[in-house]
């Protein structure tokens, strides 16, 4: 007789009682505003929220007319690339390296989790004092080379600064997987390489990066959503979307629409779009995962 | 092909040591066995030949040159791993091809040794599959096309069957022999398994915490081990060890509780000395009361079908030695006593103190 390897409950509430807290919670703070913002962003408001009317769909009309809008898109793309890419491959460099430590392992794998523990606005604010134009020591050093550093008014520094902070800040996460990856290979298959003739790089090339693979693209999207939503803490801290909209990634421009500007519908309709974009993500995530192959 | 040599072989992380100085001559084409129990340091030995651990002392030379410090890939050798190590992410053909390629063979050269190797192997159809998609059987003759294609001058196993199951396990080691035969490749071969060892080697190095206990033809180790620790590893069941002392003009062994084994041929150098007498369980047979050397209380018996394997004790209330004998059918299927001798041809004695062998000549 086959064994049920699932827990049974008898009572018939029990199981709904048990999963009630975190299906409230779910419903309260995700299902209602996802609702309500499908809802707005059909709706037009005036400016002090007294009156609101059905447009249908000219918000998002409205939205890819704007070319703000799509300046936003095109800045979130090149801001996510950067931070993924970024992270990714210097995650993979410092776990290589961490992988090869013996004395002291401990110690190096420690500090390289820190940054994970440290919250988003905080990584913000210290990378911008690192940074600031007139007492960053960053600055004063970067000057030092001759570099005029200042991102409050360069476009592209700024977006050099929320990349560096931001990834400052996932490369922990991204190290952490790629540690347990290369932990994961067996010694032998490297010894058996090292036998076949394949020196330490050509050993990586054609042995490592192929296992890791699979670890990598997780990574891939893991990072890219959090490029696109959990980022907002360390732009808020430093360049607030600026200057000239040059680090205004779609979440920001969300936040600043809605809550700034006070455009309700123009910012759910936002919100919608980037909803079904972290759908679509989050989708092939999973698909991938189910299918991740097994060596 | 090529002969390895291992002058006074030294291993030790920090300060433990573990391999104390083991040398051996391997003669160009031999097939030799390190067979020993686990932690005994063969694997250790076999892994600085290949050069995957560091030599602390002494040389190992393969083909005449010393390969102390050379990279495992500029010792010309191939190894096959206990666990198969096979690329996971690459097809069967891409596995045996990596190492020619990094080499940089012409991709006909390629093609031709890849095919040949399937073709001894039996792996022609199975080319285009991954590792995970073949039977452990067939995961061990990839890791053994991986080393042949590359024609190398030693090949180096490690425990390479101990995956398999028992049948799967004769066959293999049938296939390797084959292949020894058919390449002539200079073969080290490491392995827990007397059996593996006895069958497969032309000559094996028992081993023993970090010392070659003995070395030479596997008739030669059964025949004459050279201590009690091979004595007792090398044959199954192993030999039956009763310590005691020399008595009454060397024609009798006065062991534990009381207990009085006779000799076949009285030895009266050696009378008065404390030993430990040897006898095989094969070498046992059962006899009359009047004629036997030893006479245990059987505790069981195993029926192996064309056998019967005895196991009793000696002495006073079974509180002397064990005794294990093998005996033919179904003779030893009374309980109670059983009256047994042997020859002295098949009589081994080792020193009670050192367990090292004594001639008896």
């Amino acid at each position: 007789m086959a064994m049920e390897k699932r827990v049974v409950f008898r009572s018939a509430w029990l199981p709904y009682a048990l999963v009630a807290p975190q299906l409230a919670i779910t419903i309260v703070f995700f299902f209602w505003p996802a609702a309500q913002a499908v809802w707005f962003s059909f709706q037009l408001q005036d400016a002090f929220g007294m009156h609101s009317e059905f447009v249908g769909l000219e918000n998002f009309a409205a939205l890819f007319r704007d070319p703000h809008y799509l300046q936003s898109f095109k800045t979130t793309a090149v801001f996510s690339l950067l931070v993924a890419g970024c992270g990714i491959s210097l995650s993979l460099l410092l776990a290589t390296m961490a992988d090869r430590v013996i004395r002291g392992a401990l110690a190096y794998k420690t500090i390289l989790i820190w940054p994970y523990a440290v919250a988003a606005a905080v990584a913000g604010v210290l990378w911008s004092f690192l940074f600031a134009p007139s007492i960053g020591i960053v600055t004063y050093v970067l000057k030092g080379f001759g570099v005029d550093w200042n991102w409050i008014i360069k476009g592209d520094q700024a977006m050099l600064l929320v990349v560096i902070a931001s990834v400052w800040k996932q490369i922990s996460y991204n190290f952490l997987f790629f540690l347990a990856g290369l932990q994961a290979i067996p010694k032998t298959l490297i010894e058996a390489a090292a036998i076949d003739g394949a020196g330490p790089a050509r050993r990586f090339w054609t042995i490592v990066l192929p296992l890791l693979s699979p670890t990598a693209f997780f990574l891939l999207v893991v990072n890219i959503v959090y490029a696109f939503f959990d980022t907002f803490g360390v732009i808020d801290a430093t360049t607030q979307g600026g200057p000239a909209q040059a680090t205004q990634i779609l979440v920001y421009k969300v936040y600043h629409d809605g809550v700034k500007s006070a455009d309700i519908g123009g910012s759910s309709a936002q919100s919608v779009i980037l909803m079904v974009l972290v759908i679509g993500l989050t989708a092939i995530q999973f698909r991938y995962i189910e299918r991740k192959v097994q060596y | 092909m090529a002969k390895v040599e291992l002058r006074n072989v030294y291993k030790s992380y920090g300060t433990t040591e573990i391999i104390h100085g083991v040398s051996m001559d391997i003669a160009d084409g031999e097939f030799v066995v390190m067979v020993g129990p686990s932690g005994c340091g063969k694997s250790t030995l076999l892994r600085m030949i290949a050069g995957l651990e560091e030599i602390s002392g002494g040389d190992i030379a393969i083909d005449g040159r010393v390969v102390n410090n050379l990279e495992p890939k500029d010792r010309d050798i191939a190894m096959v791993f206990q666990q198969y190590a096979l690329y996971p992410h690459m097809s069967v053909h891409d596995n045996m091809a990596y190492g020619l390629k990094i080499r940089g063979l012409p991709k006909a050269e390629i093609e031709t040794r890849v095919q040949r190797a399937a073709e001894i192997l039996e792996l022609s159809k199975l080319l285009g599959r991954r590792p995970r998609e073949l039977s452990g059987g067939q995961r061990q003759r990839v890791a053994m096309g991986r080393a042949i294609v590359r024609e190398p001058k030693v090949f180096l196993f490690d425990e390479p069957l101990s995956n398999l199951d028992a049948k799967l396990r004769v066959q293999m080691r049938a296939e390797l022999q084959a292949l020894h035969k058919r390449l002539g490749t200079t073969t080290v071969f490491v392995t827990h398994d007397q059996v593996e060892a006895m069958t497969l080697a032309q000559r094996m190095m028992v081993m023993n915490a970090g010392h070659a206990e003995q070395i030479g033809a596997p008739l030669e180790v059964y025949g004459r081990p050279a201590s009690t620790f091979v004595a007792g590893f090398i044959g199954s069941p192993p030999m039956n060890l009763i310590p005691g002392t020399l008595a009454e003009g060397g024609a009798v062994l006065l062991a534990d509780a009381g207990a009085r084994v006779g000799l076949p041929a009285a030895l009266p150098k050696f009378d008065g000395r404390k030993l430990l007498l040897g006898v095989r369980p094969e070498h046992l047979e059962p006899c009359d009361e009047a004629a036997a050397l030893l006479v245990p209380d059987v505790d069981f018996i195993e029926l192996l079908g064309s056998d019967v394997l005895v196991y009793g004790h000696l002495g006073a209330d079974r509180k002397g030695a064990r005794v294990a004998a093998r005996l033919h059918g179904s003779m030893a299927a009374s309980d109670g006593h059983l009256a047994l001798r042997f020859t002295p041809k098949h009589m081994h004695l080792f020193d009670a103190e050192t367990g090292k062998r004594i001639e008896i000549e």
